[in-house]
């Protein structure tokens, strides 16, 4: 996809500080659309509420076990991204390595109310005591941060979640500086099970994901509010400064070192929470959890929400989870899938002819090559539109659309008719990255061919696939997000020019 | 220390002060003094070393030798904020303000040093946090207020990059002020000014100084700026100080000619 407007103008970069663009700078930041305008005018408490409001609801109005596991995973995953966001949002440190506090946050709540050392603390007990530790390796694994920064720090702090890692996947047989002997301290690549659920106030809470999303919904309660005061005040000032300029921040008396190491202190605290709940919720701590993968999808949720703004993060969360469950069903994906390019196009194209020409184009291209096909190799467009007989794209009239535009062979998603879609899957790659060479009408003939190619490789491998179409489809979101907003949803739009 | 009750101190105080980079003398055996109230212009040609001595004084060098003290006391090897909190506050010739922070924010987060709550305390709005922030925010309406109209009203709330330049210098000089600091030391006020402009903060430096009662040390290219306001001027090359004395005495020394211009031999040729 083309991020240039159809005119060929580039984007319009107003970020330099003329007058007349300065004037009407706050109309610019409050944000594009009317739902954003919206958001940025209802005081935070009511956002706050309606959110907590909504989330607790659902176990409510849903049976569906799955949704509701859904929506606790979600609201931990708004913990973790409200967290990340101190360091990243506001202090402006690459802190690489917070997944490992989110991790030795849920390990030690598992070692402490599990079989594993014979430990049953009570809940009251074992929480406030994962938090401090965890604010305290917060405090320790920033240290780096003292004397590098940049880069350089992002790299330490990747090394961290390395050892982490290594440490929980091979500390079955730990061995402390030759000291001990062999010793399981995280159970080993199978983790640590059995872990005990939450127990308030002499009430067990089940393990069913009900429970869970109330003390999510709880934590984030207070967390947002906590969060809302801090950046208000001095410390969230100082946080800011830094952030803008580490050296004029600290001429003018700001101790840019301890602040940074309280930075990523205080968003441990929360990832501290955060694991505990994890501990508990999941009843057990598994290694590979804690690993790059989840690191990428909160930073992601981080930035796609807007750092530096609490509701833009969580909202970042919320979109990437739920999006990325979307994603595990086929059917659900597919909707996503047209609905995003579909509305991708209607967005970006202009003038309304040559959107007009383009959907012409690939209606009329897409069934031409469908009738080729069909008259040269009866196979090619004998297969099904969607696997499963309650499917609701098998029928109907999207579906029919569908089988007559696109070219399905039958027997798509066996083995051997995988090779077509991986095929295809590179010359959509050579397609887009000619896309982007080529000028002028050219262009807009070749988006024809690449936007149903890219269908095709849709139909025929991703939409089965979701190991590998979630990371796709989250890179591709983010390269659109940077093109179109790359403050984030709800992010402020920063100016770095002078 | 004044245990020698015949010798006056001075409010800053550099002694011998030296710095390499590599086989570079920056500043070399540099003495230097600013004397409470009194406004102190350096000047001298590119390179001469005069934002270097900016960057010693408040800590972003580290000097290799000699000293640096502020009231009798030394400031090498604090870090950066300790100094501030001394009392030593900067501008910067290439603006280096809090860009996308507003106006008042720039102004209220100079106060860090001044204020005491702890996070728990601002997480929990405890009193101690919401008297400072209200002390905070009114001492930064104030400071802005010294600039008349130019940054009031309005302005509080946009965002620092949205202020013209000449703003911006303003600004600069408001943050440094909130940090409440003993001497302030202007790096290049009025670079890239207009003469109205120009004019217009030589009147603010000298208000800043009857006013509000500051110290001044001042680097200045513009010779308007520096002969309307000096108490005394002193001429840095290649880090040494060759002259030092009223303007008209500076500016009349052959020495500082030289620097400027070159030698009289280039000159004539």
């Amino acid at each position: 996809m083309s991020t240039e407007s159809p005119s060929g103008q580039p984007a319009t970069s107003p970020q330099i500080g003329v007058d007349e663009w300065v004037r009407r700078s706050g109309e610019r930041t409050a944000g594009p659309g009317g739902l954003l305008r919206l958001a940025n005018r209802t005081p935070s408490i009511v956002l706050l509420a309606a959110f907590i409001g909504i989330a607790c609801a659902i176990p409510e109005l849903s049976s569906s076990g799955y949704v509701i596991g859904v929506d606790a995973d979600t609201l931990l995953y708004v913990l973790l991204a409200m967290g990340l966001n101190v360091a990243v949002g506001w202090a402006g440190i690459l802190d690489l390595g917070y997944v490992v506090f989110y991790g030795f946050a849920a390990y030690l709540f598992a070692e402490l109310s599990s079989a594993h050392y014979n430990i049953h603390w009570a809940t009251w007990q074992t929480v406030p005591l994962v938090i401090a530790a965890t604010i305290l390796l917060g405090f320790v694994l920033a240290l780096p941060s003292r004397r590098l920064n940049g880069d350089y720090l992002a790299i330490v702090m990747l090394f961290f979640l390395q050892i982490f890692n290594n440490f929980t996947t091979n500390g079955y047989a730990w061995n402390w500086l030759g000291l001990t002997g062999a010793h399981d301290v995280t159970g080993g690549p199978t983790g640590i099970t059995n872990v005990e659920p939450f127990r308030v106030f002499g009430h067990v809470l089940s393990n069913a994901p009900t429970d869970y999303v109330f003390v999510s919904a709880a934590g984030i309660f207070v967390v947002a509010i906590l969060f809302h005061y801090v950046n208000r005040s001095r410390t969230g000032r100082a946080w800011r400064a830094l952030r803008e300029d580490p050296l004029a921040a600290e001429m003018m008396g700001i101790p840019v070192k301890w602040l940074s190491l309280l930075a990523v202190a205080v968003g441990a605290g929360v990832a501290g929470f955060a694991g505990s709940v994890n501990g508990a919720y999941y009843q057990g701590v598994f290694p590979d959890t804690f690993m790059f993968p989840l690191l990428i999808t909160v930073y992601a949720m981080v930035i796609l929400g807007g750092a530096g703004s609490l509701g833009g993060v969580a909202f970042g969360a919320v979109v990437v989870n739920v999006l990325l469950e979307i994603l595990r069903t086929p059917d659900h994906a597919r909707w996503v899938f047209y609905a995003a390019m579909i509305l991708g196009l209607l967005a970006k194209l202009r003038p309304w002819r040559l959107l007009a020409a383009l959907t012409a184009g690939l209606a009329i291209f897409g069934v031409v090559v469908h009738e080729i096909v069909g008259a040269v190799w009866a196979r090619g467009v004998g297969g099904p539109i969607a696997v499963g007989p309650t499917s609701f794209t098998t029928h109907g009239f999207f579906a029919t659309v569908i089988r007559h535009w696109m070219v399905l062979p039958k027997g798509t998603y066996t083995a051997e008719n995988f090779r077509i879609g991986n095929y295809a899957f590179v010359i959509v790659i050579a397609l887009v990255l000619a896309c982007t060479v080529i000028k002028g009408w050219k262009r807009w003939a070749l988006f024809v061919p690449t936007i149903w190619g890219a269908c095709f490789v849709w139909e025929t491998l991703l939409v089965e696939q979701a190991p590998t179409t979630r990371p796709l489809f989250l890179g591709v979101i983010l390269i659109v997000l940077m093109a179109t907003r790359p403050a984030g949803l709800f992010g402020t739009t920063r100016v770095e020019i002078v | 220390m004044s245990e020698n009750g015949a010798e006056r101190t001075h409010l800053l105080e550099l002694r011998e002060l030296s710095l390499s980079f590599g086989g570079l003398k920056v500043i070399d055996g540099l003495d230097l003094h600013v004397d409470e109230h009194e406004i102190v212009s350096v000047i001298g040609p590119n390179g001469a070393g005069k934002t270097t001595l900016f960057n010693l004084v408040t800590g972003a060098y580290r000097p290799d030798a000699g000293d640096i003290l502020l009231d009798g006391e030394s400031l090498v090897g604090l870090p950066s904020h300790k100094i501030n909190h001394r009392g030593v506050a900067r501008t910067f010739q290439t603006l280096r303000l809090f860009l996308n922070m507003t106006v008042k924010e720039n102004v209220m987060a100079a106060q860090y040093g001044h204020t005491r709550s702890t996070i728990v305390e601002q997480m929990l709005q405890l009193p101690r946090a919401r008297r400072e922030e209200r002390q905070i925010n009114a001492f930064a309406e104030e400071k802005l207020g010294f600039f008349g109209e130019r940054l009031m009203g309005y302005r509080w709330n946009q965002p620092a990059y949205s202020l013209s330049y000449a703003n911006r210098r303003r600004l600069e000089i408001a943050r440094a002020t909130a940090s409440r600091p003993r001497i302030l030391l202007l790096d290049e006020p009025a670079a890239g000014m207009n003469p109205v402009e120009t004019h217009e903060i030589t009147e603010l430096i000298g208000k800043l100084r009857t006013e509000a009662g500051f110290t001044i040390l001042l680097i200045e290219h513009d010779m308007h700026v520096v002969e309307g306001i000096s108490d005394r001027v002193v001429a840095l090359d290649h880090g040494v100080k060759i002259a030092e004395g009223s303007f008209e005495e500076v500016a009349t020394n052959p020495r500082v000619v030289e620097a400027y211009l070159g030698t009289s031999a280039t000159v004539t040729k």
